[in-house]
């Protein structure tokens, strides 16, 4: 056991190794390691983000489509009740229109009937004056008797 | 060792065994160099932070690789034992102690090596050679006295050079000019047992284990039976001295770390 001479070299080998791994080896590594850290953290913290958001989208999309649900169904409700509101309005007009064809028909009808009579009682009085013409030739003048004729026409 | 001409006895294998692989290069004993212990750490060195720089050179923030992702592991490893002691930036002493703890591991691993095995490579090129670097004091007060050096640097720099010299005769009783004394001594000693202590334990223990391989193969033999005998309690020896190698290697790291960690405070 002598001290000697190789403790300095060891010494001058030591420092040169320890400049070394100080210059070049810790600080790449190191800085590999601490950048992965904060690589691995912020992914961490994204993916829990993401969570968050897919909560939140998840909760919205639910509420959006209760909504629209709700929003259906109020319309289809409407709808309905428009439809049913336009077949009674057709309904009745409908009625009207028919009441008024049939109002129009009846006085039409009535209007024919009363112009049938009347010819007719054109006719009747037509034919009994020309029977009674017939009858009363030589007697009954057509000029002196024309109110007694007219008069018979009316009655009919 | 076999490669001696002369026979071979207890005394000469382990002796032999624990003779480094010196050259002289100038006057008197200190003018020596542990040839052995220099190229066996410089290379280990050179391989540990080179398998490091390996992972780091093409380090990633993405989908990292296998071996930067044991590389990564090391480092965090290391920056969590400091943090622990440490609490300030860790810029330069993570490094310095992520150093420590590779060299001083891969220096402490040698001693698995077989050495009568690794004997018949290394008696190619010298008669002598040591693998384990950290079983030589050399290593060990190198490193001891660079935390040392470190240690005075620090305790300067945070507290200033009159806050360190005040530092060193009021504290730890109180600035008292009657115990200034006492502070004094109690601080040199406590300044003097770091280094040694720090070293020490990791020479003794490496040198400790290597001995008893030695041992066992001395025990290897004698006879057959020996043999056996040795082969089953080097066995375990090494087993248990995986526990002893990483151990040591922590523990040198550790103190690193603590001790730089106790500079920064103030008392």
């Amino acid at each position: 056991m002598n001290l000697n001479l190789t403790m300095l070299g060891q010494m001058i080998a030591f420092a040169i190794f320890v400049w070394f791994s100080w210059k070049f080896v810790w600080p790449p590594l190191m800085k590999a390691i601490e950048d992965r850290q904060k690589s691995v953290a912020d992914g961490l913290a994204a993916a829990e983000k993401g969570k968050q958001e897919l909560a939140i989208a998840d909760r919205k999309s639910n509420e959006a489509l209760a909504e629209a649900r709700s929003r259906a169904g109020e319309i289809l409700a409407q709808a309905e009740r428009r439809a049913a509101q336009i077949v009674e309005e057709a309904k009745s007009a409908a009625k009207v229109e028919g009441d008024r064809i049939i109002a129009g028909a009846k006085a039409e009808t009535q209007q024919e009937t009363s112009r049938a009579k009347e010819q007719l009682r054109d006719q009747v009085a037509a034919l009994a004056v020309a029977g009674a013409e017939k009858i009363l030739r030589r007697e009954v003048d057509a000029k002196a008797h024309a109110d007694l004729l007219d008069q018979l026409k009316r009655e009919f | 060792m076999a490669s001696e001409a002369h026979e071979i006895t207890s005394t000469t294998y382990i002796s032999h065994h624990l003779e480094f692989f010196k050259k002289s290069v100038g006057e008197g004993s200190f003018w020596t160099l542990h040839v052995d212990t220099i190229v066996m750490s410089v290379l280990l060195g050179i391989i540990g932070l080179g398998l490091l720089w390996l992972a780091s050179r093409k380090a990633t923030s993405g989908v990292p690789g296998k071996w930067q992702a044991f590389c990564e592991l090391a480092i965090d490893f290391v920056d969590g034992q400091v943090k622990d002691v440490f609490h300030g930036n860790r810029r330069f002493i993570g490094p310095l102690a992520l150093t420590v703890f590779v060299w001083v591991l891969l220096m402490n691993a040698m001693d698995f090596l077989p050495v009568d095995v690794t004997g018949k490579v290394t008696h190619a090129f010298a008669d002598r050679w040591r693998l384990v670097p950290t079983a030589d004091v050399n290593t060990t007060f190198a490193l001891a006295l660079s935390v040392f050096g470190l240690m005075i640097f620090y305790s300067i720099k945070v507290k200033g050079l009159g806050g360190w010299i005040h530092e060193l005769f009021c504290s730890p009783f109180g600035g008292n000019p009657l115990l200034w004394i006492p502070n004094f001594l109690l601080n040199i000693i406590e300044y003097l047992s770091k280094p040694l202590s720090h070293s020490l334990r990791l020479f003794g223990n490496m040198y400790a284990g290597e001995l008893i391989f030695l041992l066992l193969g001395l025990l290897a033999s004698t006879s057959i039976l020996g043999t056996l005998i040795a082969g089953i309690l080097g066995a375990g020896w090494a087993i248990f001295h995986i526990l002893i190698v990483v151990l040591q290697a922590f523990i040198f790291m550790m103190l690193t770390a603590v001790y730089l960690a106790m500079a920064h405070e103030h008392h």
